[in-house]
C-alpha cells in the first residue's frame, strides 16, 4: 500500500502541494487528475523520492520514502512527465543499466531485459540507439524501464501523453494487465482514460485533493447524470414540451439542439436515481412525435472535472 | 549500506556514462583537440626540438591553461544535461544515493580525462629515443597533471549541478579556474604583497593549483600537495551533493 501522508511541498510562499493525503492499495489503479499545474508531478516526484516535502511523508509498503528512501525506492517503478531516456544509448544497453543498478546481473539481467523487451514491444528496436526512436518508442522504452524490476508499485506520470490511439490503447492494456498485484498511480487529463482504466480517481486542483472516488462516483456528481436525451422528427413545439415537462419525477426540460428537421430534448429528472424515461416516451408516443433517438446520460466527467477544479478559485 | 553495494553501484554508474561518452562524438572531440592543443604548444610555442632537453616541461606548463578550458568542457554536462533531459529524475529515483551518483560520474569523467591525457605517451617514447629524460618526474608531472584536472573537474561538476544550462555552467567554471590559476600566478602576487600582509599573500597564493602544480611537475611529491588537490576534490564533491540533494527542481 502506498499512504501519502499529509503531503506539502511549498515553493517559495506558494504551496504547490498542500497537505494531501490518500492511499493506494495493491490491485487498485488510481488516476490521479487535476488541471496543468495542480501539483500531479510535484506530488508524484515526492511519492518516488526525487525530492523531500515541505512537510508530511509517503508509506511505500511500509517503507518511509524520507528514512527509509532506498528500501522504498526499491519497491516503485516509476515513469516520469515526458518519459525521458538517455539518447546516447541503445535500447538494450539501457535497460541493461536500469537492470544492473536494480542489483540484477548475470543470467538474471539477461532473462530481466529480455522479457521487458518482449512485453513493451521492443524486441525490434533493441539494437537501435534511442535518439533515433520515434516519440513512441521513447515512451516505451521508458516504461520499460519502470516495469523492468516487477515493482510493486508502479507511479506513471502522463504515460500515454503524446502517444497515437493504438500506442494509447496499448499502454492502457498493459496498465490494466499489471493491476491484479500491484498498485498503480497515474497521472493524466484525458478524462476517457479514467473511465476505461481506473478504478478510483482522484481530482486535485491548487495543491488539494476536491475529489476522491470511483469514475462512476464522480459521474452521478454530473448535473446532467441520469437526465434522458430525446431526439424527435421534425418540430417539436411547446405543447409537447410543456406536457414532457409536467410528467411525473420530471423536474425540466431544456432544446439542446433544433435544426428544423430534428429537434433534440433534455430532460431532467427530480431524481437521477428514479428512472423517467419510459413515461416521456408513453407521453410522445401520445402526442404521435416520431422518436429517432433517446439515451439516458451517465453523466460527462469533463463536466464534473471542469466544475470541481474551476470551484475553489476563489 | 554495503560498501560491496557503493563500489558496484559507483562502477555501474561509471559504466553507462562512458557509454554516453563513447556514443556520441563529445569522446572522440575531446580527445582529438586535446592532443591536437598539446602537440600545437609544445612544439611551436615551447619549441620541444629546439630547446635541446630530454624533458617535458615544455609539454606541461601548458596544462593549467589548456585544462582551465577543456576540463569544463568535459564536466559542463555532467548534471546540466541531466537535468535538461529530465533523466536525472529516473537517475535519482533509483535506488542509489546521491552520493554514488556523484562520485560515479566524476570519476567516469575523470578517467575519461585520464585516458585523454595517457594518449600523450608518444611525447613520452620520443623523448625517451632522443634523450635520457628522467621518468620520475615525468611520472610525477603526470600525476600532478591529473590530479590538476581532477580539481578542475570537481569545480565543473559543482557548478554543472547548479544549472540546466551547459553554457552557464561551463563559463562559472572557466571563471572558478581561472581563479584558482591566478591566485598563484607571479604577477597577481605581485600585487598583491606590495600591500598585503605576507601571510595573505601565502594563503592566496596556497589556494592556487598553479603553486602545487609546479612543484609536482619539478619531481617533487609532496604530501601538502597531493592533500591540496584531494581536498579541493572532496569539498567541490561534497558542495555538489549538498546542491543535488536541496534542489527544489527537475
Amino acid at each position: 500500500m502506498i499512504e501519502v501522508r499529509r503531503l506539502t511541498k511549498q515553493f517559495g510562499n506558494h504551496p504547490a502541494v498542500d497537505n494531501i493525503s490518500f492511499t493506494a492499495e495493491k490491485g487498485e489503479i488510481l488516476g490521479f487528475l487535476g488541471p496543468n499545474g495542480a501539483g500531479k508531478s510535484t506530488t508524484m516526484r515526492m511519492i518516488t523520492g526525487f525530492f523531500p516535502p515541505t512537510s508530511g511523508t509517503v508509506i511505500v509498503g511500509g517503507s518511509d520514502i524520507l528514512t527509509q528512501s532506498l528500501a522504498a525506492r526499491r519497491k516503485i517503478g516509476y515513469l516520469p512527465e515526458n518519459a525521458p531516456v538517455y539518447p546516447d544509448m541503445t535500447v538494450s544497453r539501457y535497460l541493461d543499466f536500469c537492470a544492473e543498478i536494480r542489483g540484477f546481473g548475470g543470467a538474471a539481467k539477461r532473462q530481466r531485459v529480455g522479457e521487458t523487451l518482449e512485453r513493451c514491444f521492443l524486441a525490434g528496436v533493441r539494437h537501435q540507439v534511442v535518439n533515433t526512436l520515434s516519440k513512441g518508442y521513447k515512451q516505451r522504452v521508458c516504461f520499460a524501464q519502470s516495469i523492468l524490476h516487477d515493482p510493486e508499485y508502479l507511479i506513471l506520470d502522463e504515460p500515454t501523453d503524446g502517444l497515437d490511439p493504438n500506442q494509447k490503447h496499448e499502454v492502457r492494456l498493459m496498465i490494466r494487465e499489471m493491476s491484479a498485484t500491484k498498485a498503480i498511480i497515474f497521472s493524466t487529463h484525458i478524462l476517457d482514460e479514467v473511465d476505461s482504466v481506473c478504478s478510483r480517481a482522484i481530482i486535485i486542483a491548487d495543491g488539494k485533493v476536491v475529489a476522491d472516488d470511483t469514475p462512476d462516483g464522480l459521474r452521478r456528481r454530473s448535473i446532467s447524470h441520469g437526465s434522458v436525451v430525446l431526439t424527435v422528427t421534425g418540430v417539436a413545439t411547446d405543447g409537447i414540451q410543456k406536457r414532457i415537462a409536467e410528467l411525473d419525477g420530471v423536474a425540466s426540460v431544456s432544446v439542446v439542439d433544433a435544426d428544423g428537421e430534428r429537434t433534440t430534448l433534455r430532460i431532467f429528472p427530480d431524481d437521477p436515481a428514479v428512472p423517467v424515461a419510459d413515461r416521456v416516451i408513453a407521453s410522445a408516443n401520445q402526442d404521435g412525435v416520431r422518436l429517432t433517438a433517446i439515451f439516458v446520460e451517465q453523466g460527462r466527467l469533463d463536466d464534473v472535472f471542469r466544475d470541481i477544479t474551476t470551484d475553489i478559485r476563489p | 549500506m554495503q560498501s560491496g553495494n557503493f563500489l558496484r553501484n559507483i562502477w555501474i554508474i561509471m559504466k553507462r556514462e562512458f557509454a554516453g561518452y563513447f556514443g556520441s562524438p563529445v569522446a572522440y572531440v575531446f580527445i582529438v583537440i586535446f592532443l591536437l592543443l598539446t602537440g600545437f604548444f609544445t612544439f611551436y610555442i615551447s619549441h620541444f626540438f629546439e630547446a635541446g632537453q630530454a624533458d617535458l616541461k615544455g609539454f606541461f606548463q601548458w596544462h593549467p591553461w589548456l585544462f582551465m578550458f577543456l576540463v569544463p568542457a568535459v564536466a559542463m554536462r555532467l548534471w546540466a544535461e541531466e537535468r535538461r533531459l529530465g533523466t536525472i529524475e529516473l537517475l535519482l529515483t533509483m535506488p542509489v544515493t546521491v552520493t554514488d551518483v556523484v562520485l560515479g560520474k566524476f570519476l567516469a569523467a575523470w578517467c575519461f580525462i585520464g585516458i585523454a591525457l595517457a594518449l600523450t605517451f608518444p611525447l613520452v617514447l620520443t623523448t625517451m629515443y632522443l634523450g635520457r629524460p628522467d621518468l620520475g618526474v615525468i611520472f610525477c608531472a603526470y600525476l600532478g597533471s591529473f590530479l590538476m584536472a581532477g580539481t578542475f573537474l570537481s569545480v565543473g561538476s559543482m557548478t554543472s549541478a547548479l544549472t540546466r544550462s551547459q553554457v552557464v555552467s561551463f563559463i562559472l567554471a572557466v571563471v572558478a579556474c581561472l581563479f584558482l590559476i591566478l591566485a598563484g600566478f607571479a604577477p597577481v602576487t605581485a600585487v598583491l604583497s606590495g600591500w598585503a600582509p605576507m601571510w595573505l599573500v601565502d594563503l592566496v597564493s596556497s589556494t592556487s593549483v598553479l603553486s602545487h602544480f609546479a612543484s609536482i611537475a619539478r619531481g617533487v611529491l609532496d604530501v601538502r600537495d597531493l592533500l591540496y588537490y584531494l581536498s579541493v576534490m572532496v569539498f567541490m564533491i561534497f558542495v555538489n551533493g549538498v546542491i543535488l540533494q536541496n534542489r527544489e527542481s527537475a
